[in-house]
């Protein structure tokens, strides 16, 4: 496993109160980990904040999964999309 | 928790020590309510929240266990007997208040975006219901309570002033609910209620992730305003502080920038990129 995956996991397990045997690749923040619309902006908040980097909007939308999550940052870490923040 | 930092960045002290009060709109623990709530608890205030509804409550318990308050209320501003509860519940817990923090907006997402004049008569109604008249409704139910005079304390946006990208609607409200600020205080001011708001630079909270393009916003603030930075919650919390503590007492009435001094600027700043470069470097 990645250390992006490694890190985003702690973060859904921290942030939605999970079981980490529960945070898999495949499991849907909504549908399966119980978070509500407004958990789901949080957690890119906190993603952007671990990770220094900026997650556009229009990204944000398509973050549905912890697989979502990490490939979009294991993929746009230090590109434009997911620059670091000054 | 007088005496104590609070997670703050400035020392406690006692200058709330002995008052009472209500802080509505605190979502999570980057709402800039938060950043007051935690100011005035280092002061020894005793303060009470309010949520609305189950998704925000999960979110307030917590943190009002984290200032010591015992008083966690539900609270809809578009329901009257709603807001009615809440004050009678402050009448029979405390007697009386102190200070009131109205930190509430609403507006429909998809209308924060695009262009100002396709607002919908049902949206901008239902804007100004929640983003103004509410502080309208809160003030009244407010004032028998508050009978040794009180502050209270709202929260608005340099969009209020000059035309913001994508604010559109929400602009039009907080000009309205900065207009209300000084109807309230003269209103008020007979009974030393003081009335005051606070205009706040962009902070990247909850609310704002609402906003079209906002993290351009926050750029262009940074490289724009005088300070060539934004501001924090617990900067907006310690200027929040002065204006509800007895340091303000001769001050109400007033929307107080607590912005970077960023609405002092009338052109970039010579020092900042050039918007084109912003854009390339942002991928906006």
């Amino acid at each position: 496993m990645s250390d992006i995956a490694d890190r985003v996991k702690k973060i859904v397990v921290t942030h939605l109160g999970v079981e980490a045997e529960k945070v898999t690749e495949n499991a849907s923040f909504i549908d399966d980990l119980g978070a509500d619309s407004l958990d789901t902006v949080e957690l890119v908040m906190a993603f952007e904040e671990e990770f220094k980097c900026e997650i556009p909007d229009d990204a944000a939308e398509h973050i549905l999964t912890v697989g979502n999550a990490i490939d979009f940052l294991e993929k746009n870490a230090g590109s434009s999309a997911g620059k670091p923040a000054a | 928790m007088s005496g104590m930092d609070a997670g703050t960045g400035f020392p406690g002290g006692t200058l709330m020590a002995g008052k009472r009060g209500l802080v509505m709109g605190v979502a999570n623990n980057r709402s800039i309510a938060w950043g007051i709530a935690k100011a005035l608890a280092s002061h020894g205030a005793d303060v009470a929240l309010t949520y609305q509804g189950d998704a925000l409550k999960k979110r307030v318990v917590p943190l009002a266990a984290e200032l010591g308050s015992k008083l966690v209320l539900p609270c809809d501003v578009s329901d009257n007997a709603s807001m009615d509860a809440v004050f009678s519940t402050l009448e029979k817990e405390w007697g009386g208040m102190d200070f009131l923090v109205h930190a509430i907006a609403f507006s429909d997402k998809n209308e924060l975006d695009g262009r100002y004049v396709d607002t919908s008569e049902k949206n901008f109604t239902q804007t100004m219901l929640i983003s103004c008249y509410s502080l309208t409704a809160l003030a009244k139910r407010a004032e028998p309570l508050m009978k040794n005079g009180g502050s209270i304390l709202t929260l608005t946006y340099y969009g209020a002033e000059k035309v913001m990208p994508h604010y559109n609607v929400m602009g039009v409200a907080k000009a309205a609910l900065e207009a209300s600020v000084r109807y309230l205080a003269a209103d008020l001011g007979k009974g030393g209620i003081r009335v005051n708001a606070i205009s706040a630079g962009p902070i990247k909270t909850l609310a704002a992730s609402g906003i079209a393009d906002f993290r351009y916003i926050l750029k262009w603030n940074e490289y724009n305003s005088a300070l060539r930075r934004t501001v924090t919650i617990e900067e907006v919390g310690g200027s929040g502080l002065y204006l509800l503590s007895d340091l303000g007492r001769g001050v109400t009435g007033e929307v107080h920038h607590v912005d970077a001094g960023y609405h002092v600027q009338g052109m970039k700043n010579e020092d900042a990129p050039d918007i084109s470069v912003m854009k390339a470097e942002d991928g906006v």
